[in-house]
């Protein structure tokens, strides 16, 4: 077949922090090839440099088709027919279709004039290529997630498509739809094109990929046939570490916190009951777009379920918005650190201590500074924040500091229940370590703890019960220790 | 036959549809109260006079589908045409071309900088277009003193009374199409082939879109922004020339105040302030809806100073709709499929 | 002897003066600039009869700071959530004018002194409710209905502007009773009183801007928006207020105007629109939100007033001024641009 791309030595700093380090990748054509690692073992820094977007370093050399390429840019990577398709798509939301389909073709043919007529049949053409049906007169916003996701793929078609890299593209899709992108995969494969794929599901793995490739931070671990692996083993050796299941302490005290029955809201989610003890830690798993969040978040108060109670301490209540839920104890740790989660150019301080402005007023109404600073340094200490000064930006912070600034904030409020949507996405091993362990000792406490993740080991690993939803319903329960994580997964996509 | 449904019912949810249903009954029930509304001498002097605000909103539209907005154009169109009546009065035969070039080539360069300045600079567009607003304004009106012009060559005084097509109306006067409005007809054709059919303008609707997508797709989002703010510019100046053949006079102070109009039509045709929607049909109907209001009020004999209540109003009723619907519409987005 | 108590003097004032430059990066230069505007104007008019540090100027000077002033930070404490507030002279003028009608039309020939007072303090309390109700709808308009501020305020600029010219039918109100009046001309120790109004004002609004919840989330809401309203804080309780107390600063500077200049009409301070923003951001505030200072509005403030008095002295007409401050405020965001890149660099440095 022959090779597609080559670089060695791709390596990569970043104002002296080495995100990737000699790494030797190659690409055959026709390949299907699964890059696997952690979140910092450098995987997007290699997408970057194969699809030139960043500069790598000197030493590094690229080779295309067998050809030496140097000062390898964007403009050269879409020339010789790479395309990425990232988690946040490139579309444009206002633009129909069939214009997001066929937007580079204007430009490869240096066209002054929108031929409207051939766009239609450009756009037609490839999304029956992918074997999809959707009105291409349709604006883009209005699409689902997974049909957002057809349309980059339909749009990357176009041209001479050499290599396609998808970045986690089964994150937010049904069983269906994975299989429907499967063989969309398999076909371009016949076809010569070699597909990067980047996942860490171990089921999607087996079934598509030809090779795998392992990084671990920054440095290349392995290239592997997928049947010389399996779970441990691939856990293993992206993390370095065997995994240690460390369960959580069982719970003696059955006192419920948290009962939610019946819950339910058009188009989110459908009859949703639990009931979260004193000192349970739930796991809720499911594929994004399976209206877990949304439940989080009318628990939260930030998204009002049309009817279904709720009841805290035995409590009922009526939560119209996330104020009156953290005056209840109810915190929440969002899915989204940078958006949603922190202030970033604000202070540490100012970000731990947010929640509490209200209750910590003088006589005079006005912030106590010197209470708020005892607080703030008391988090700091407790969960082992790694700070300069509690008044530099938030955003100067790694990722795992980051995180634990986000969950300070909500343990400064003494929450009786905490709500933590993805809590470990995009940090480091030892941080996700560290979170863990303080999510655990927080449930000793007595804390009631709901962990939303789509990674099931996570859950298995930190829950005592682990609940599965899937299109807006809880469709299996079991607890923790019983369960197979190969079994869960079925169960989430299932379609 | 469901494509030709769905379709019928897209031309529904379209905003032009609403503007048009709303335009109409206005028409009627001004009509209503005074008959002379409708004539046809009463329509084409709408369409004269409201020319100036037509051209220059194509140049806010595509600002604003950009997704910047541009507040300084009156500024601008004030200098070009002080520079035009300038050059005009001093050498009174010189080539047309000339008289059309020198407040083009102005407009187009204020522009610019606007665009340098919005792109290089990272600042809100709003801010910067303040300062140059003022700054050009300020400039001349210390050059000019506040001094009027007039008293321009007679072929510049005869242009705007020639009409293309002509009636005769019962009391013997021609009345008709005028060149003015020939102008804006024309400058309307050319924003609407553009931004239809023109790979520019297909992506300046993509970056005001999405920018971040718009610089992964690959488009130089500087070159999209000059020719944006440049195209303001341009128009500026059309509009410029237009309103001193009409008025006969320049004064450095006579578009000030006019940018609401030319805002609340571009608004009210349902162009975003967010960037990204916006149609030259929509913008039409926007001036068409400005212009009636303003004509009926004249006609049902509102007094002048009660106009720019009118104009507000309809502006704040036009910005509560479009962020109600937008509200609305991100709800709908939250879907999920639940399974049953 | 007293030469070197002198330069100890200088000495210890540059001294504190490089600690809060430290912690004032992005208005340091202002402290300069305003010396060097005033040392420049005291010596281009030394001599003639309009010296800048005379008497009269700076009396001039003290009458005509607190309207600018306040016009000023109502205009800030908007940017600060990232908004603007286009309405500000209009809310202002508005409110002028409802208070010139109560003062013509209610106000008695010759009132005793106790209902002349309390007459009075009806207008200026009946303004201050008005102007919050303008401020009511500019937030209802943003906060609730989710116009954006842009367009919400551009829409009540032409809106208020057009109510006020009908009212008026066009025409400037004038004439009122000099009870009233004293408000605007009145010094204490050669202070207007006007300016004490002012200081007061500052001085509050620096506390609740720094030591309040509200002070506090205002610039969380500038920063990020949907970080903030998931930390339990309501974004549209926050971005209420932030209009009503623009409206209420307006307002209070419509009293200010009314007193001082003794008219009020539709169109009055077209100019002002720009200087506001510019005091706004020359004083370091972030016109995408979430950052800026009191302190450093303050010195924006008198620097672009010396400036702006030191231009009329010297004949200079007002509108070179004009485009200068134009010209100023692109400047001023030149300025911010490459301290920002620069910033950039040395935090990249540290790392």
């Amino acid at each position: 077949m022959g090779k597609c791309i080559e670089v060695t030595k791709a390596s990569k700093n970043y104002h002296g922090v080495v995100a990737l380090n000699k790494v030797d990748f190659e690409l055959q054509k026709g390949e299907i090839h699964c890059l696997v690692g952690e979140n910092g073992s450098g995987k997007s820094t290699l997408i970057k440099i194969l699809s030139g977007v960043v500069a790598p370093e000197p030493e590094t050399a690229i080779h295309i088709g067998g050809q030496p390429v140097i000062g390898f840019r964007a403009r050269n990577a879409i020339d010789f027919g790479i395309h990425v398709i990232y988690q946040d798509l490139a579309l444009f939301p206002n633009l129909s279709v069939k214009e997001n389909i066929a937007f580079q073709i204007s430009r490869e043919k240096r066209h002054s004039w929108i031929q409207w007529g051939e766009m239609r049949t450009i756009a037609q053409q490839a999304l029956e290529e992918i074997g999809v049906s959707i009105d291409i007169e349709r604006p883009v916003e209005t699409l689902s997630i997974a049909e957002q996701q057809l349309v980059e793929i339909a749009r990357a078609l176009i041209g001479d498509l050499q290599l396609l890299i998808l970045d986690e593209p089964t994150a937010s899709l049904t069983r269906k739809e994975v299989e429907a992108l499967f063989r969309v995969i398999k076909d371009m494969q016949k076809r010569g094109i070699a597909i990067l794929f980047i996942s860490h599901k171990l089921n999607e793995i087996f079934e598509i990929a030809e090779r795998v490739t392992v990084l671990r931070d920054g440095k290349k671990i392995g290239v592997y046939k997928p049947s010389e692996l399996n779970h441990e083993r691939l856990t293993y050796l992206m993390t370095g570490h065997k995994i240690e299941r460390q369960p959580p302490r069982k719970i003696t005290a059955r006192r419920p916190l948290l009962a939610v029955s019946h819950l339910t809201k058009k188009d989110q989610y459908h009859d949703i009951s639990f009931t979260l003890h004193e000192g349970e830690i739930i796991g809720i798993t499911g594929l994004l777009g399976s209206g877990r969040s949304e439940i989080a978040q009318s628990i939260f108060g930030m998204n009002i379920a049309d009817s279904g109670t709720i009841r805290v301490t035995g409590q009922k209540v009526r939560l119209r918005s996330n104020c009156q839920a953290l005056r209840m104890g109810i915190g929440y740790v969002p899915e989204n650190r940078i958006t949603e989660g922190l202030i970033k150019e604000q202070s540490i301080l100012d970000n731990i201590t947010v929640t509490i402005w209200d209750r910590l007023c003088n006589g005079v109404g006005l912030l106590m500074n010197d209470q708020l600073q005892k607080i703030s340094s008391k988090w700091i200490n407790d969960l082992d924040i790694k700070i300069n000064t509690m008044h530099s930006a938030v955003d100067t912070l790694s990722g795992g500091n980051q995180q634990k600034v986000v969950l300070s904030k909500w343990l400064a409020t003494k929450p009786k229940i905490l709500i933590l949507d993805e809590p470990t996405v995009g940090i480091d091993v030892f941080a996700k370590d560290s979170v863990h362990r303080l999510i655990k000792e927080l449930a000793e406490q007595g804390l009631g703890i709901i962990i939303i993740s789509v990674e099931i080991p996570e859950v298995i690993n930190n829950c005592h019960r682990i609940l599965i939803m899937r299109r807006g319903r809880i469709v299996y329960e079991c607890p923790a220790e019983s369960a197979d994580a190969d079994e869960l997964l079925i169960k989430c996509a299932a379609a | 036959m469901a494509n030709v449904g769905n379709r019928i019912k897209h031309i529904f949810n379209r905003n032009e549809s609403y503007l048009l249903a709303v335009l109409i009954v206005l028409i009627i029930v001004v009509s209503l109260i005074n008959p002379k509304f409708l004539s046809g001498e009463n329509f084409f002097a709408i369409l004269r006079t409201y020319s100036f605000i037509g051209i220059l909103s194509i140049g806010f539209l595509m600002v604003l589908i950009s997704g910047g907005i541009d507040i300084s154009f009156t500024a601008t169109a004030t200098v070009a045409q002080y520079a035009m009546a300038v050059f005009l009065a001093a050498n009174p035969n010189v080539p047309i071309v000339m008289v059309i070039l020198v407040p083009i080539v102005i407009g187009i360069i204020l522009g610019s900088i606007n665009a340098f300045l919005i792109h290089f600079l990272k600042a809100p567009s709003i801010i910067i277009t303040i300062s140059t607003l003022n700054a050009y304004y300020g400039i001349l009106q210390f050059i000019s003193k506040g001094r009027w012009i007039y008293g321009f060559p007679q072929w510049f005084r005869d242009f705007p009374n020639i009409k293309l097509i002509q009636f005769l109306n019962e009391n013997g006067v021609y009345y008709g199409l005028s060149t003015i409005t020939a102008i804006w007809i024309v400058l309307l054709i050319a924003g609407a082939i553009v931004l239809r059919y023109s790979v520019l303008g297909r992506n300046i609707y993509a970056l005001g879109g999405d920018p971040k997508a718009a610089h992964r797709g690959g488009l130089n989002l500087f070159r999209l922004r000059l020719f944006c703010y440049s195209f303001m510019g341009f128009m500026a100046g059309i509009g410029a020339i237009v309103h001193a053949m009409v008025t006969q006079t320049v004064a450095p102070n006579a578009l000030l105040g006019q940018e609401f109009d030319v805002v609340t039509a571009v608004v009210l045709g349902g162009a975003s302030i967010f960037g990204g929607t916006g149609s030259v049909l929509g913008t039409v109907l926007g001036v068409g809806l400005v212009a009636v209001i303003k004509n009926a009020l004249t006609i049902v004999r509102v007094p002048e100073y009660w106009h720019q209540v009118f104009i507000g109003g309809v502006l704040l009723i036009s910005v509560v709709i479009t962020a109600t619907r937008t509200r609305l519409a991100r709800q709908k987005n939250r879907i999920i499929d639940v399974q049953n | 002897m007293s030469k070197t108590n002198f330069s100890s003097h200088l000495q210890s004032v540059a001294r504190a003066y490089r600690l809060w430059a430290h912690h004032n990066i992005d208005i340091a230069v202002l402290p300069l600039m305003m010396v060097a505007v005033v040392i420049t104007f005291s010596l281009l008019t030394a001599g003639t009869r309009h010296f800048f540090l005379s008497g009269a100027n700076l009396s001039t000077i003290a009458f005509q700071i607190p309207i600018l002033g306040l016009l000023s930070l109502a205009m800030m404490i908007t940017m600060l959530t990232g908004g603007i507030n286009l309405a500000t002279i209009s809310t202002a003028n508005f409110t002028a004018v409802i208070m010139a009608l109560i003062l013509t039309h209610l106000f008695p020939e010759d009132p005793s002194s106790i209902s002349a007072f309390l007459l009075v303090l009806l207008t200026i309390i009946a303004g201050l409710a008005f102007s919050l109700l303008l401020g009511l709808i500019n937030g209802m308009l943003i906060a609730y209905i989710g116009v954006s501020p842009v367009l919400a305020t551009l829409g009540t600029m032409i809106f208020y502007e057009g109510l006020t010219l009908a009212i008026t039918k066009g025409f400037v109100l004038s004439n009122f009773p000099a009870q009233f009046l004293i408000i605007g001309i009145g010094t204490i120790f050669n202070i207007p009183y006007t300016l004490l109004v002012f200081i007061l004002v500052v001085a509050i609004l620096s506390i609740v801007l720094r030591r309040r919840p509200f002070g506090k989330q205002l610039y969380m809401v500038g920063s990020n928006e949907t970080a903030t309203h998931f930390s339990g804080i309501s974004i549209k309780k926050v971005l209420l207020k932030t209009y009503l107390l623009s409206g209420l600063l307006c307002g209070v500077a419509a009293v200010i105007l009314v007193a001082r200049f003794n008219s009020a009409n539709a169109r009055t301070g077209a100019s002002f629109l720009l200087l506001t923003v510019l005091i706004s951001v020359l004083g370091g505030t972030d016109p995408f939100g979430g950052f800026g200072k009191i302190s450093g509005l303050v010195l924006a403030l008198l620097t672009l007033q010396f400036l702006s008095s030191g231009l009329n002295l010297l004949g200079v007409t007002p509108f070179v001024a004009i485009s200068l401050w134009g010209i100023i405020l692109i400047g001023a965001i030149v300025y911010r641009f490459f301290r920002a890149k620069q910033r950039e660099k040395e935090s990249m440095g540290v790392a």
